[in-house]
């Protein structure tokens, strides 16, 4: 079965059971956070929720593992830069 | 609040935990099974929701895992739930906090398990490097390719079903380097020969790393990652005996994709909020004191599997068999203590022979991440020690902010104990400075209004 969500204003295609960050992986995206310092691409690097690189806006909350999301055709996926709070920023 | 306790509180499906809910089971126990994952097996035995079939090649000793999994039948499930506390006393009784629940019980056996141990190199936070484990649990969890062209690198006898498992899904793997040197292997013949499965096993990752033309390099490391926007190539080295890297072996290799691991690190924050008491392994990582029948200091309190001590699947199966027998009181049949002693000799020779060696702090340059969340590099938290006088690494983290990010000093806090106890002139990291780099009182991030004890809050984490 196959269906896909979408990810920056495009679809990225998923299979049943796959994690949004191991989907974005086959979909040949590399990174879609930027650190808070230096501004440094992340993606996946543990894939099992420990290191917390991976981290992505997923309906507009911020900061969620993409390698432990399991990924659905309902969500809106979106890169997501520094801490992921910047439109608090004042 | 369950009504009712449960006699055992579970934590952990994976080898261990199965083996300990089924034999607490078996008798007569009331048990939780609670685990982070949707389904069991842990990282062992990791797969999708539903049938593992299409992954069948990858895994072994599936047999063994269906058993357990028809073994656990009548355990209550909590999945797909993150455990961020526990508490309580055998006198009081026990609580399992999840962001959703909270489980009672009377005892609790803990099999927390283990991820892949890290160790920095120059740009090993570009996109396109990943733990060993991480590449494993995309192709087994997902059946997804980290790269098409992959390096493998670390140490232990673990980068090799990880190449394999590449190579068998169309991966070219363009090399396997491992650090120590697998002939090493044979001094411990007495120690491999009473459990013969695991020379049929590397015998067979062998045959397939052969069998897709994988070149096996030993005493190699990746020593640094190059690209821009990700790995577009590694440098790989030959390391002296203390693994420096020998002048002019310097080698590129390109590639888009790296795995690397150094053996694996327990996950102790659940034991240790306990209190539980610890020491250092041989292969250096901070693990739980337990007896022969899993029980660690505080009563009530059983702990399974790599959290007492990096040893492989089989290992965690027989450890978790002990305590779920031992948590309802049960004799602990004399086959299981001779199993599990053979298992142990087994780690220990498995730990003799990949040891991790600090020359690997040569590799680094001062402005080399050491830790990737709060992005503290090498220099800083040498700084740390040189200019700020920290002697632990406790002080050593709180000094340069190495291991106060996101993981919580999970991926770097054994770097930032070696770095600090080098620059502090130690001979060897303590278990203070593990302990120091390993408790975290809430173990996985919560809504603030779970943690104000409202557990009907679902509001942000």
């Amino acid at each position: 079965m196959s269906a896909a969500f979408e990810f920056d204003g495009r679809d990225i295609a998923f299979t049943e059971g796959q994690t949004v960050g191991a989907a974005l992986v086959a979909a040949g995206v590399r990174s879609w956070r930027t650190t808070r310092r230096e501004g440094r691409p992340r993606g996946v690097f543990c894939g099992i929720g420990i290191c917390f690189d991976c981290l992505v806006t997923i309906d507009d909350v911020p900061n969620q593992r993409a390698c432990l999301v399991p990924a659905d055709a309902d969500s809106i996926v979106r890169s997501q830069e520094g801490d992921g709070r910047g439109h608090l920023a004042v | 609040m369950a009504t009712s306790p449960y006699d055992v509180a579970v934590v952990g499906a994976g080898p261990a935990g199965l083996a300990a809910a089924a034999a607490a089971l078996a008798g007569g126990a009331r048990v939780a099974l609670i685990d982070a994952g949707r389904q069991p097996g842990g990282q062992y035995w990791r797969h999708r929701p539903g049938d593992l079939g299409a992954v069948a090649d990858l895994h072994h000793d599936l047999g063994a895992f269906r058993a357990l999994v028809a073994g656990v039948a009548g355990a209550v499930r909590y999945f797909g739930q993150h455990v961020w506390n526990v508490s309580g006393s055998a006198a009081d009784g026990f609580a399992v906090l999840t962001a959703e629940t909270e489980v009672a019980a009377r005892s609790l056996v803990l099999a927390p398990g283990a991820y892949d141990r890290q160790v920095p190199f120059r740009s090993w936070d570009l996109p396109g490097v990943y733990t060993a484990g991480g590449a494993q649990a995309l192709l087994k969890g997902n059946e997804v390719l980290v790269g098409r062209r992959v390096v493998v690198g670390g140490t232990g006898p673990f980068l090799l079903p990880v190449a394999a498992g590449l190579a068998a899904r169309g991966a070219h793997v363009a090399g396997v380097y491992e650090a120590n040197a697998p002939a090493g292997w044979a001094r411990h013949t007495a120690a491999v020969l009473p459990v013969a499965a695991k020379l049929t096993e590397g015998a067979g990752y062998a045959a397939a790393l052969a069998r897709h033309r994988v070149p096996f390099h030993s005493r190699r490391a990746v020593v640094a990652a190059h690209g821009e926007q990700a790995v577009e190539a590694v440098t790989v080295a030959k390391l002296d005996r203390e693994w420096r890297i020998v002048p002019g072996s310097e080698r590129i290799v390109e590639c888009d994709a790296v795995a690397v691991g150094w053996g694996f690190t327990p996950q102790l924050e659940l034991p240790l909020a306990l209190g539980v008491a610890t020491r250092v392994d041989a292969d250096g990582s901070l693990v739980v004191e337990v007896d022969e029948r899993q029980r660690t200091s505080v009563p009530g309190v059983y702990v399974a599997g790599e959290a007492c001590g990096v040893g492989g699947a089989p290992l965690a199966v027989a450890e978790g068999e002990i305590a779920g027998t031992a948590a309802v009181a049960a004799p602990v049949p004399a086959r299981l203590r001779r199993r599990r002693r053979a298992l142990r000799r087994f780690a220990a020779a498995m730990h003799a022979v990949h040891p991790v060696r600090d020359g690997w702090q040569s590799w680094l340059g001062d402005d080399t991440l050491v830790c990737r969340c709060e992005e503290v590099t090498a220099g800083e938290v040498r700084a740390a020690v040189d200019d700020l006088g920290a002697t632990d690494a406790r002080t050593a983290k709180l000094l340069s902010r190495a291991g106060m990010g996101w993981c919580q000093g999970r991926v770097c806090g054994y770097a930032t104990a070696c770095l600090t106890a080098s620059a502090s002139g130690s001979a060897t990291v303590s278990a203070l400075d593990l302990q120091g780099v390993s408790e975290r009182p809430i173990a996985v991030p919560i809504s603030l209004g779970r943690l104000a004890g409202d557990a009907g809050h679902t509001g942000q984490q």
